[in-house]
Order: C-alpha cells, then structure tokens, then sequence
C-alpha cells in the first residue's frame, strides 16, 4: 500500500438541509471524504444524489431555505465552517475554484470574456492592469483559445459552448486554486467535446499540481478522470475507494447498476433508467436501505436497518449489508 | 447602423405625420374657435372675415396642408388668448416642466433603483416587505392628493417648502433655471417628488422583479464562486442583466411624468407647459394645445428612439436592424 498523501480537504459527517416548506429536505446527510494534494477525486451519483450541494457546501455557498447544518470542511487542517463570510472571499476563486455545469448560463452575457476572467486577477492578486491583461491572454492560450488576445473583447454568445467552458476553466485556474471544484462540467457539451475539455481539466490540474473534485452522474467520465471515487445515494456515501479496485471490483450494488449503465461507444440514450426504478423521495424516505427498492439483492435485513459504513481492504469502504463479493470480478 | 438610422428616421417622420393628421382632426371636429376671436357683438360680417383670416372657411384638406406646412416651417400660428406665436409661448414654459421632471426622473431613479435591488435580494427580509408595501402606497394614491397632502403638511402646517411658484431663476442660454439657486430647490423639491412617487413605486418594482429573476441565474452564482463580495454581485454582475425591463419602462413613464407634470403643475401653480395646456384648454386656444401635442409627440418618439439605443449599449446580444 502506497503511502496516504497528506489531505487538502478533509469533509467530516457534512449535512446539508433545506428547510422547504413541503419538509426538511436531508441533501447532503453525514458525509466523509478527503481529497489529497495533487489527487481527483470523481463524485459520482445519480442526479438529485446530493452532489451539487457538498460543492457549494465546500464552498459555503448554500443559500436559504438551505444550511450547513453539521460537519467539518477541513481545508488545508482549517474549518472553513469557521471562516466569516468575508474570509470565504478570500478563499473563493483564490484556493478553491469552481466550474459548472453549463456553460452556456454561468458566464455573465453582458460583460466581455475579458472582463470576467480579469475579475479574478483584480479580485485576487496585486498585479497592475497590463500585466493583468498579459496573465489573461495567456491563460486564455493555455486552455486551447486561439487569438486569445482578440478573443479578450468578445462576449460569451460570441463563443461555442465548449469555448465557454475552456473559457470558465481559465477562469477557474487563473488565480492558482489548490482545488477545483467542477460540477459536471461537461454534461451540457457534445459528446466530441467533452473528452477535449476532460483532458483540458485533467492536463491543468495536473500541471498546477491541484486537486480536483469532478462531480458527474457519468462513471465513464470519473473512470477517465479519477484517482478516487466516491458514490453517493440519496445524500449518503454507499461506497468509496481507489478508482481500479472500485470500477473493477464494485462493492455496492449501486455502483454496480451504474457501472452497468456506462455506455457502449454510440449508444447513450437511457443509460441511466437501467438501473430499475427510481431515485425515492429525498422528504421521505424508506427505513433501512435508501436502494432497497430497487436493489436485486435486498433481504430483510436491508428493509429493517440501515447499513453503516465499513471498510474493505485496500482502502474501501462500503455501505451495504450484503456487500457484492470481490472475488467474482478479475 | 447608418441604414438603421435611415430607417428610424422614417419611422418616426411617419408617426409624427399620422400625430399631425390626429391632432388636426381633432382640432377640427371640437368646437368653432373663432368666436374665441372675435369680440362677443361681432357681426356676421366681421365674423366671416376673422374665419377667412384664419381659414376657417377653406376645405379641411386645404386647412390640412396649410396646418401641415407652416408646422414645417416652425410657425403654429399665434395664441388666440397671448396673440403671441404658440410655440414661442411654449417654449419659454418648456424648461419649468423639463426640470420638473427631470429632477423627479432623478428621484425615481436615484431611491427605487437600490430599494429594488435590495428588495429582489432579500425577497424575504423584513425590510423588503416594508420597501414594498411603501411601493404600493405609491402606485395607488393618485399624485393630486398627495400633492394636496404635501402642501397642506409640509408648506401650510409647518411651514418647511414653499407651496406654490418657481422661486428664484438664472437664465442659463436663455433659458429661465431654478436649480441653480437654492429658493428654487425650495420650490421645486415638493412638485417633484409628488411627480416621481408612481414612477419610482413603479420602477422599484420592475428592479425587485428583474432582479429575482437574475439571482437565479448560474452567472450570480458562479461570480459568487469567483469570491466577488455579495454587493458587487448585486450591482456589477445582477444589476445590469435587470435592467433591459426597466429601461423600456422607464422610457414609458417619461410619457407618464410628462402627462402627469399637467396636474402637478396645477396643483402647485408651477408655470411650466402643462399649467399652460390647462389654461389653453379652457380658452379653447387651438394653437398653443396643437404646440403642445405635437412637442410631446415629438418627445416621445425621440426618448423612444434613445431607449432602443440604450438596449444596444446595455446587452451586446442586441443589434440595431
Ligand atoms: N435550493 C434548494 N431547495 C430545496 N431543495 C434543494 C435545493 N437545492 C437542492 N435541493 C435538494 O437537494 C438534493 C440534492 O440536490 P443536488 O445536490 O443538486 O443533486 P445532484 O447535484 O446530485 O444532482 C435534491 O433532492 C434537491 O431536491
Ligand atoms: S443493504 Fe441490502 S438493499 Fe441496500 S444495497 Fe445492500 S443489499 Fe441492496
Ligand atoms: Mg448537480
């Protein structure tokens, strides 16, 4: 066993509530993962899992009716629970950085390319205005813009989603995040981009020696991507663990219905309504085992009590009663 | 853009030719002016000759294109009541009403614009509430009555604003200002803020509502997620993207100021154009309300023109064709 990197973040039984009038909706309830320097960590899980919210609950962006509401957000070994909303400031975009998913909507349409990226360098580093413009252009080459110095003055509807989102990454990495935190960003793009601005992210975060949390519903894309995975269900973790042993050695019959889901080359409709059944109400959910329903394995126990989280070898752990037997696969 | 140009142009010739044919026919069809010109015991004789000096007794086509070039030539004719020319009578008004509504144009702008923004930030907060339940006060009561209200606190009980009259102007290239002098603040701050109330309810308003809308979009989040302080987002980033309804509103509420300014000039005896349209009015003195119309007109269509270049100046995404 290799030896276990020094943590960048360390979330700690992270819950996350929205207090809405239908009922206290639990998003996010006790989850735990770190993310070691230099490392990606692939988040994955069906949509309404839970996944966007760790995001902005990283980043202290959770908006009533929501809240942070338990936890520790270890980053760099400080709570950043802790923080006022004036250090969180200082913290977004300069160590911890955002991409989302389209973007088409998240960059501003009424100000310039230019403008936006530069907001970053004003906001977070002491440079005067034309060594600003210089790190832009620049930035804007390194995420594959050609004419980048002319493409400063143009608006984001002058761009093809893909640039956008070449366009937000530079963003996202102008100011030298330690983390990048990308959520599905390239759910909205055509398929033949979305392996190009994968290998854009995976190539910036790896030169800048950054960390990474790739969020996505999308195994194959963590696959391509992650050094560790994280599933989540229903706001809980039901397994984690290094990429190779979880992709190859599903513990949980969850991971193994999405991995079923991954698509053939060219055949990407549906994918995701193979997995039997639907994601149950996050208001109200089953007692014992939130997959219950939809799992090939359940047994009484599972419809009684809810399974905990345990370790496997190697790192894993998993949050199932009958967890799948890891000899079965090669 | 030039084509554009071009084709406005025409646009709002067209409209001001088809105000013209409007106003004239109006003119034509309510009342006989001239025995607003003739003495009470004039003869017939005498009367017809007053009709044909101002011909009267030619066809209304002819009437038409008599009315239609001497507005081309700039001459409206004279005022029945000041036998002065109509357009000379109102431009010496015109700039009392255009500092009237400028400054409660201002007012608007300056307090709704920021209660708006902050009361589509804050949809729940109490101060929100309170911003809008205010609002309501200022779109329902109509302008008279708070005017009357004004006067009868601020100028007869306590005595702080004088109720009526311009004050002290300065004549600045020729025309007569009362900002410039500070008896003339006195007296301009009580018409214009009973002029501006509904327009700034209004407007706040359409700011609180944009506002909402854009706090949804990913970009607020995303600046957010940039580290840009919750202010900055509100007024750099959400601000701008709301503004395309307020504009069009706003330009349509200079009509609305315009229109109004008529009433709260009467009520505060301010001498402007519209006091002047009322007065004409009851004298029936047909040029000065022809003047009157067709400037308005004018104005309009000019501030509409300006509002659909403020469009382009505002979003990118919007071209001129
Ligand atoms: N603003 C909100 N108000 C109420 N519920 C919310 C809000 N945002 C997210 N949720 C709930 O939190 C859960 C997780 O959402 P999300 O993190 O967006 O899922 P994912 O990103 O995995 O698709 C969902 O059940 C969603 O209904
Ligand atoms: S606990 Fe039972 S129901 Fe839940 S995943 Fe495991 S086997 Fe399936
Ligand atoms: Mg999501």
């Amino acid at each position: 066993m290799s030896v276990q990197k020094q943590a960048l973040l360390e979330v700690r039984d992270l819950k996350t509530r929205f207090y809405t009038f239908a009922g206290v909706v639990n998003a996010v309830d006790g989850v735990s993962f770190s993310v070691g320097r230099g490392e990606i960590l692939g988040l994955v899980g069906e949509s309404g899992g839970g996944k966007s919210v760790i995001g902005f609950s990283i980043l202290g962006l959770i908006d009533p009716p929501g809240k942070v509401d338990d936890g520790e957000i270890l980053f760099g070994g400080v709570d950043l629970r802790r923080k006022s909303e004036k250090e969180l400031q200082k913290i977004r975009g300069k160590e911890i950085a955002m991409v989302f998913q389209d973007p088409m909507t998240s960059l501003n349409p009424l100000q310039t390319v230019g403008e936006q990226i530069d907001e970053m360098l004003r906001l977070h580093s002491d440079l005067d205005g034309k060594a600003r413009r210089a790190r832009c252009i620049e930035m804007l080459s390194d995420v594959g813009i050609s004419e980048a110095e002319k493409r400063l003055n143009n608006y984001p509807h002058q761009f093809s989603g893909g640039m956008r989102q070449r366009v937000v990454i530079a963003i996202a990495m102008i100011a030298g995040p330690q983390l990048i935190i990308a959520d599905e960003p390239t759910t909205a793009l055509d398929v033949t981009i979305q392996s190009q601005i994968l290998k854009l992210m995976k190539q910036q975060v790896r030169e800048r020696e950054a960390s990474m949390i790739l969020i996505t519903h999308d195994l194959a894309v963590v696959s391509q991507m992650a050094d560790e995975i994280v599933v989540l269900y229903c706001g809980k973790i039901v397994e984690k663990g290094p990429k190779q042993d979880l992709i190859s050695k599903p513990a949980h019959p969850y991971t193994q219905g999405l991995l079923g889901s991954i698509p053939k080359l060219h055949d990407r409709q549906d994918r995701l309504t193979q997995i039997p059944g639907t994601v149950p109400d996050v208001r109200n959910l089953p007692q014992g085992c939130n997959f219950r329903e939809r799992c090939p394995f359940a047994q009484a126990r599972c419809a009684e009590e809810e399974p905990e989280q345990h370790a496997l070898d190697a790192g894993r752990s998993v949050a199932c009663h009958f967890p799948l037997e890891q000899e079965l696969a090669p | 853009m030039l084509g554009y140009l071009t084709k406005r142009l025409i646009q709002m010739t067209v409209v001001l030719w088809v105000v013209s044919l409007i106003v004239f026919m109006m003119m034509s069809f309510t009342g006989d002016p001239v025995f607003m010109v003739v003495p009470i015991d004039a003869t017939d004789a005498e009367i017809a000759q007053a009709r044909r000096i101002l011909g009267l007794d030619q066809s209304l086509f002819v009437q038409y294109v008599k009315f239609l070039t001497s507005i081309f030539e700039g001459d409206f004719g004279r005022s029945y009541v000041f036998r002065q020319p109509a357009l000379d009578l109102i431009l010496q008004r015109m700039p009392a009403t255009l500092e009237m509504v400028l400054v409660a144009m201002a007012l608007a702008v300056v307090i709704s614009i920021p209660l708006g923004v902050y009361a589509g930030a804050h949809p729940g907060s109490r101060i929100s509430k309170t911003i809008m339940a205010g609002s309501l006060f200022g779109i329902s009561l109509p302008g008279f009555w708070v005017g009357m209200m004004l006067i009868y606190l601020l100028a007869v009980q306590w005595g702080w604003f004088p109720s009526s009259g311009r004050g002290d102007t300065v004549e600045v290239f020729g025309m007569r200002v009362s900002l410039l002098t500070a008896d003339g603040w006195t007296h301009i701050i009580l018409p214009a803020v009973t002029l501006s109330l509904g327009t700034m309810a209004i407007l706040l308003r359409i700011t609180r509502a944009g506002m909402m809308e854009v706090g949804r979009q990913d970009y607020m989040k995303f600046a957010r997620a940039k580290g840009v302080a919750p202010r900055d987002v509100l007024f750099r980033h959400g601000l701008k993207n709301s503004l395309i309804p307020v504009v069009t509103i706003f330009g349509l509420q200079i009509g609305d100021l315009i229109a109004f300014a008529t009433i709260t000039e009467t009520i505060f005896s301010w001498p402007g154009m519209g006091k002047l349209l009322i007065d004409s009015i009851y004298r029936a003195d047909r040029p000065v309300i022809v003047v009157y119309l067709m400037l308005v007109a004018l104005i309009f269509v000019v501030i509409n023109f300006l509002v659909d270049l403020l469009y382009t100046l505002i979003d990118p995404r919007i071209t001129l064709k």
